[in-house]
């Protein structure tokens, strides 16, 4: 199981990564996508829009099924991977370099409530 | 504990993912789900439908059995080989399950059901059976070989195959040694559906694979079946479902003066809705149960997907009567209502898309 150790995790199985910009990077892991199977549609949250910790904000369609991905922290939404939108397959092929959208977080403490990697990995063993 | 097919091991070892599937532990895909679909319509791929259940009718009264139990009539029946599809229903009209029948004399037949439902379609035919023995083939296994080039790489992994099998038409099956060949299938492609006995499935299989033929996971056979416009039962259909209702009257034989359980009702009732395929205008993903709104008023999807083969959502969904092919719906998708256009399926058969 691919979990780079450099970044947080939500028990939901969101991936987020500060930057020196102080904007948070947000995807689903590479344990979520190989769950999903091989997904067809990415539901972007609008820019601008404030979401809470937790919050429902996109969804990722496989050809099996639809899934809900949730903020891992609050924050606004500043960007959405359009890229991404527009080849959903490339969060299969790397769901680490294929982000969904950018946070400018409320607080970037609120990381730290965050899994870091070995606490993912036994979330995601036990999935 | 989830039942197993002779194939479980095979499918363990060649990394299929397994879930739950009606009771039986089955590969959903063996790595990518769309890449074991597109490789069954460009070349040939093999399922494992070993949980679904053959069962043999023999007895004089098998014919007169089927005439009674089944919508479709077994008269059509006349080369022993020949196979028909049906839906067996209840008295109210509502399908019980929908299965092939195999004919080959007038006292044997086989058919073959679903695996969420044979434990209920034997009690249900037993229960009528009167002196037609009635035999459940789980020592039976069968693969589902499909594709363009499905039958010419089975005829190289099952030598002396091609002879028993090279003639048959759709919807024709012979016997090759103690194996049925039947050219039928569940993914709009041509190919066979073999039933052997369990203990050569794995050589079977590995002759198949050996032979080029990929494995393919219940995952691509449901977005292969509903590329084809075929039913899925306990989605599309079941036991309060009229087949009137669900695209299936022409599996349904109300002219001919026999009498069949659920005919009255059928006749007597005028249909009030109709099954049609939708294509999403907008991107998005196409579900079961997600509302359909028409000029007619409201619709359901029953099965919805993503179309590998025109990279776009496709459905089959349940619309009052008077939508036509060619209207112009809206489907609810969360908070959104995204367009799609009513067609008639199937969406693809032989590799083309139809619509």
């Amino acid at each position: 199981m691919n979990i780079p150790a450099d970044l947080k995790y939500a028990q939901s199985h969101e991936w987020a990564r500060l930057a020196d910009d102080g904007l948070v990077t947000v995807g689903i892991s590479d344990h979520a996508q190989e769950a999903l199977g091989d997904i067809v549609y990415l539901e972007l949250p609008q820019v601008g829009r404030k979401v809470k910790a937790g919050e429902e904000c996109a969804v990722v369609e496989s050809v099996k099924a639809a899934s809900d991905i949730y903020a891992p922290i609050a924050g606004e939404v500043v960007a959405v991977n359009q890229a991404a939108a527009d080849a959903p397959e490339s969060v299969n092929q790397d769901a680490y370099a294929a982000w969904l959208f950018r946070l400018k977080p409320d607080n970037a403490a609120d990381l730290d409530k965050l899994l870091d990697a070995d606490a993912y990995a036994k979330v995601a063993a036990e999935d | 504990m989830a039942k197993q097919t002779p194939l479980y091991a095979t499918h363990v070892r060649l990394g299929g993912k397994m879930v739950d599937f009606a009771g039986w532990d089955m590969p959903l895909h063996y790595g990518s789900q769309v890449e074991e679909h597109h490789h069954v319509r460009r070349d040939a791929g093999m399922f494992d439908v070993s949980h679904m259940l053959a069962l043999d009718l023999d007895g004089a009264g098998a014919h007169d059995l089927l005439h009674k139990l089944i919508a479709n009539n077994v008269d059509k029946l006349t080369v022993p080989g020949r196979a028909l599809y049906s839906c067996m229903l209840n008295p109210q009209g509502g399908v019980i399950d929908d299965l092939i029948v195999y004919f080959f004399r007038p006292d044997f037949y086989r058919i073959v059901v679903n695996a969420g439902t044979a434990d209920k379609d034997l009690a249900w035919i037993s229960q009528h059976a009167g002196n037609v023995s009635v035999k459940p083939r789980r020592d039976l296994a069968m693969i589902a070989v499909q594709g363009p080039n499905a039958r010419a790489k089975a005829w190289v992994a099952l030598p002396g195959s091609q002879a028993a099998s090279a003639e048959l038409k759709p919807f024709h099956a012979a016997w090759f040694g103690d194996a049925l060949i039947a050219r039928t299938g569940y993914t709009g492609e041509d190919g066979f559906e073999l039933m052997i006995p369990a203990e050569r499935a794995e050589a079977t299989w590995d002759a198949l694979l050996a032979a080029g033929v990929e494995p393919a996971g219940l995952g691509a056979r449901d977005t292969l079946r509903l590329e084809a416009g075929m039913s899925l039962y306990g989605q599309d259909i079941d036991e309060q479902t009229s087949p009137l209702e669900a695209g299936l009257a022409w599996t349904v034989d109300l002219a001919a003066p026999r009498n069949f359980i659920g005919k009255s009702v059928l006749a007597a009732r005028r249909p009030e809705k109709q099954t049609f395929g939708l294509l999403l205008e907008d991107r998005g993903v196409l579900r079961a149960h997600q509302k359909v709104r028409t000029a007619q008023g409201e619709g359901e999807i029953t099965s919805g997907s993503f179309s590998p083969t025109m990279n776009r959502s496709i459905a089959l969904a349940r619309l009052p009567a008077g939508v036509a092919a060619g209207d112009t719906v809206e489907v609810e998708i969360r908070d959104k209502r995204l367009k799609a256009m009513v067609v008639k399926p199937p969406f693809v058969r032989n590799g083309k898309v139809l619509v």
